[in-house]
């Protein structure tokens, strides 16, 4: 492969990245345009953003890579990410953008009253950032190894490094164009690749391909398991109410209704997208099948246009991949590092602007350690196990803070505890486990299906022991969270 | 192996040590049987203190009533609000029937009038209880009382229950001084709040009327304009409003000012749009801008330029307004928001109910000095969850 090109594309996706961040706002406006730029955001850019934050190394690279492995197993992935912002457009997005809170620690002290409650939340949130982040420093460790033949290390650093510097000196002012250009960027990234690998490959004749030589009946969905499907679809719907940087975008929207409209382009948007790494998949495991290798399908994405298509379109496509891929690693970071230095800026460091460049900071290196001492597993699995710790943690605290008046303080503590505690031991001690009893090895690389009803189960009965500390001002709360906004007619 | 083992022993034993310790050094801290009995006291009434202090409810009095039953030692103790009885901590139906009814004809005592024992209040089957009945006033008027049950009441339960009743009603008052604090600070932010100043009205009708012959759509235009300003302004409900919604009013303030300025009005505007739908305290901004065209730029007579602007910085929005106008002397501006100065009122009105809002870190920050303009920042959190905007328009 032509290394120069990994070198110009991924130059010129930082490079753009952080333009757009330092100077799309800049552009100064007189009174004349005043009401342009007092409109607030629109939903399509707003839906642009989220989809841009929200589409990381696991949906870019591991989604085709995970198919290229498993087969249909894979596909349940797309599925889940997509359907978990329909749990959130039906449960989650109105009543908590008219809560008026920022960020989930925020609501869960406006809505229990409780500060240890909140330094939980707190904690819980900072942990599910930094483990979000580990698996996007490994896919740019794995597409800087692979495109340019340096050492997977660089990839992180380089990642890891660029965030840093660029959200620590306020680079990410106008985060929702930043966000919403590289949503469009990945998507152009991975939809002309897979358009020009069909008509190569089909030749213009649409018959040319057989699925069976793509998927046999051993890996379709006959080969699944129940328990497999039902735990992952748990922790990948539920899982996506929880993130960090999730919530902090609908509080841009100016009301619970452009909520909604926001949360529906997503759904529209991420549904199109998923298109492509799954066509990716299937052609991968028809014409290269020699990739399926646990360390190196996830690059698939990436090699697979270099091999189907012909000199200089091939190289050409295979920029235009990195530069998605590149996108998608430092959208996801950047996002997740912005909203992980406000809790921690705010908890810790008293809010001031040089408390929030400090968190900024850590909030790069820390994960860059973890992902300099761990190897990736798969990008798609690991992403997987971080939504199932969200959705054994924040999501019960979440629905239930949100749906059900009887929610206490210490029911959100115990409930929170229980399930960081199960969800926690079954990801780092589920390998050994599993190596010494196979039959629970299953449960424990997919914890959600148990810890989420656990840690629900525990939350309702502790609030219910607990029944005289419900907080005096959650009828009041609860009404200003589902009642909708009156029309606001002063124009 | 043994090491280890060695080691958590040691650990054990010492800390078995340690507890032992605290354990004697604690009980004799805890001093004489007078003192201890003084902690006792005051503990229990702390108790009660704490849920009689927010109010006088049903919830509220079942919780006071268990420490105060404890306090007095007797078996069964009543609260009870005019003919209600809001608490009863120990007793089964019968004292609760009978507390009902001394409730009642308690509430008809007259103010001024003690503790009072009822021998043998309950006198059936086994349980023989007699009741003492102490008035709880509340600005000189009796409005319930504490009804204490024991099987056998001495002067010493009924002078105790008199006290504990003349304490109920100390702490409610208290509890009413806390509530009127509150409205007090209500009243004090709604009577900061900025007034639009009769100086830009004249001015503003001024400006209008010099284009109704030359110009009537723009003078059509500027009626309008100001239409909505005034109703934006004179708005009654809601301290609070969005970003969006102030730069609205800043616009039609705008508008009118630039007819009187023409040309010499410039103005920037650079607002990231995250932060539009922040929430910040009615008129805080436009008061700001009004303060930069009329001391910074009316006296010029080349004019100038505003910038407002408004960043995302992480969990807070940053809004500010910088002129290039005549300036002031920091130590003027020094006065100014310290309420010395008659002139900014503006400014001061912004400073005082920012840090009343959201706490004294959080007022405006003025960059001046005589000749090189103003700038005038503030910070304002994005968290609001107990600030609701008035929702619909003119009340």
């Amino acid at each position: 492969m032509n290394a120069a090109l990994g070198y110009v594309s991924i130059a010129l996706v930082a490079l753009a990245t952080a333009l757009i961040g330092f100077y799309g706002l800049r552009v100064s406006r007189t009174t004349s345009d005043f009401y342009v730029a007092s409109r607030t955001v629109r939903p399509w850019w707003n839906a642009s953003a989220i989809g841009g934050e929200y589409l990381s190394a696991a949906s870019f690279l591991g989604i085709a890579g995970l198919i290229l492995l498993s087969g249909s197993g894979g596909l349940l992935f797309p599925i889940g990410y997509t359907a978990g912002y329909l749990m959130l457009l039906l449960f989650v997005a109105a009543p908590l953008r008219r809560s008026g809170a920022y960020t989930i620690p925020d609501f869960v002290e406006a809505r229990l009253e409780s500060r240890s409650a909140r330094r939980l939340t707190s904690v819980i949130v900072i942990v599910v950032g930094w483990f979000y982040i580990v698996p996007q420093l490994q896919g740019a460790a794995l597409t800087v190894n692979i495109t340019t033949g340096l050492p997977p290390w660089v990839g992180s650093v380089a990642v890891a490094v660029i965030v840093g510097i660029v959200v620590a000196a306020g680079g990410m002012r106008s985060i929702t164009f930043v966000q919403a250009f590289q949503f469009w960027l990945k998507l152009v990234a991975i939809a002309v690749p897979v358009v020009f690998i069909l008509l190569a490959v089909t030749d213009g004749a649409p018959t040319a391909l057989d699925a069976g030589d793509a998927f046999p009946a051993s890996v379709g969905p006959e080969s699944l398991d129940v328990y497999r499907t039902v735990s992952l679809l748990v922790a990948l719907l539920l899982g996506t109410m929880g993130l960090p940087h999730v919530l902090v975008r609908f509080y841009t929207n100016p009301d619970g209704d452009a909520a909604r409209t926001t949360t529906l382009i997503v759904l529209g948007l991420l549904s199109l997208f998923y298109l492509f790494p799954v066509i990716i998949g299937l052609l991968g495991r028809a014409f290269a099948p020699d990739i399926a290798d646990s360390g190196t399908a996830d690059a698939l994405v990436l090699l697979l246009p270099g091999r189907m298509l012909p000199g200089l379109v091939g190289d050409a496509v295979t920029a235009l991949v990195i530069a998605g891929a590149f996108g998608a690693f430092l959208s996801t970071t950047s996002g997740l590092v912005v909203s992980l230095a406000g809790v921690i800026s705010q908890e810790l460091l008293g809010g001031s602007v040089r408390g929030f460049r400090i968190a900024a900071i850590a909030c790069s290196l820390v994960p860059l350690g973890f992902a300099l001492v761990t190897a990736s597993s798969g990008l798609a699995g690991s992403v997987g196990l971080v939504f199932a710790f969200t959705a054994s943690t924040l999501c019960p605290v979440l629905l239930l803070g949100i749906w059900w008046r009887g929610l206490t303080a210490r029911g959100a503590i115990a409930g929170m505890t229980t399930g960081a505690l199960l969800c926690g031991a079954a990801i780092l001690a589920g390998p050994a486990i599993g190596q010494s009893v196979p039959a629970l090895r299953t449960v424990l690389e997919l914890p959600a299906a148990w810890t989420v009803p656990l840690a629900v189960g525990v939350t309702v009965l502790v609030s219910l022991l607990d029944r005289r500390r419900v907080p005096r001002g959650v009828d009041h709360l609860l009404a200003r969270l589902h009642v909708p906004e009156r029309p606001s007619t002063a124009r | 192996m043994i090491g280890a083992a060695g080691i958590l022993l040691g650990v054990a034993i010492s800390a078995a040590f340690a507890f032992a310790r605290r354990l004697v050094r604690g009980s004799r801290e805890l001093g004489t049987d007078a003192e201890r009995a003084t902690y006792t006291t005051l503990h229990l009434a702390s108790r009660a203190a704490g849920h009689l202090r927010g109010g006088f409810d049903a919830a509220d009095a079942a919780k006071a009533a268990r420490p105060l039953r404890t306090l007095l030692g007797c078996e069964a103790l009543a609260i009870t609000n005019g003919p209600l009885v809001l608490a009863l901590d120990g007793g089964d139906d019968t004292v609760r029937a009978e507390a009902e009814r001394l409730a009642a004809s308690a509430a008809a005592t007259t103010p001024g009038r003690r503790a009072q024992l009822l021998r043998d209040a309950i006198g059936s089957g086994r349980t023989h209880l007699d009741a003492v009945v102490a008035p709880v006033t509340r600005g000189g008027a009796v409005t319930g009382s504490v009804i204490a049950f024991a099987p056998r009441a001495r002067a010493g339960l009924v002078r105790a229950t008199g006290e504990v009743a003349d304490w109920v009603s100390a702490q409610l008052e208290l509890g009413e001084l806390d509530a009127s604090r509150t409205a007090l600070a209500e009243l004090e932010l709604r009577a900061l709040r900025a007034q639009i100043s009769p100086h830009f009205i004249y001015n503003a009708l001024n400006a209008i009327a010099s284009f109704i012959n030359t110009d009537p759509a723009k003078a059509r235009e500027l009626v309008l304009e100001f239409a909505d300003f005034t109703r934006y302004s004179f708005r009654r409900q809601g301290d609070f409003t969005t970003v969006a919604e102030e730069l609205r009013s800043i616009h039609s303030y705008l508008q009118l000012e630039r007819a009187r300025f023409g040309e010499r009005l410039a103005v920037t505007l650079q607002i990231a749009p995250e932060v539009l739908s922040t929430v910040i305290p009615f008129l805080s901004v436009q008061p700001l801008v009004e303060n930069a065209v009329r001391h910074g730029l009316e006296s010029r007579e080349t004019g100038g330029r505003i910038t407002i602007s408004a960043d995302d910085a992480g969990g807070f929005a940053e809004i500010s307004v910088e002129d290039d106008g005549v300036g002031i002397d920091p130590a003027v501006v020094a006065e100014v928001l310290a309420g010395g100065a008659s002139e900014h009122v503006g400014l001061r009105n912004v400073d005082a109910r920012l840090r009343q809002v959201y706490g004294d870190e959080y007022g405006l920050i003025v960059e001046t000095n005589v000749g090189s303009g103003m700038l005038v920042r503030m910070r304002v959190p994005k968290s609001q969850p107990h600030h609701e905007l008035a929702m619909g328009g003119v009340r």
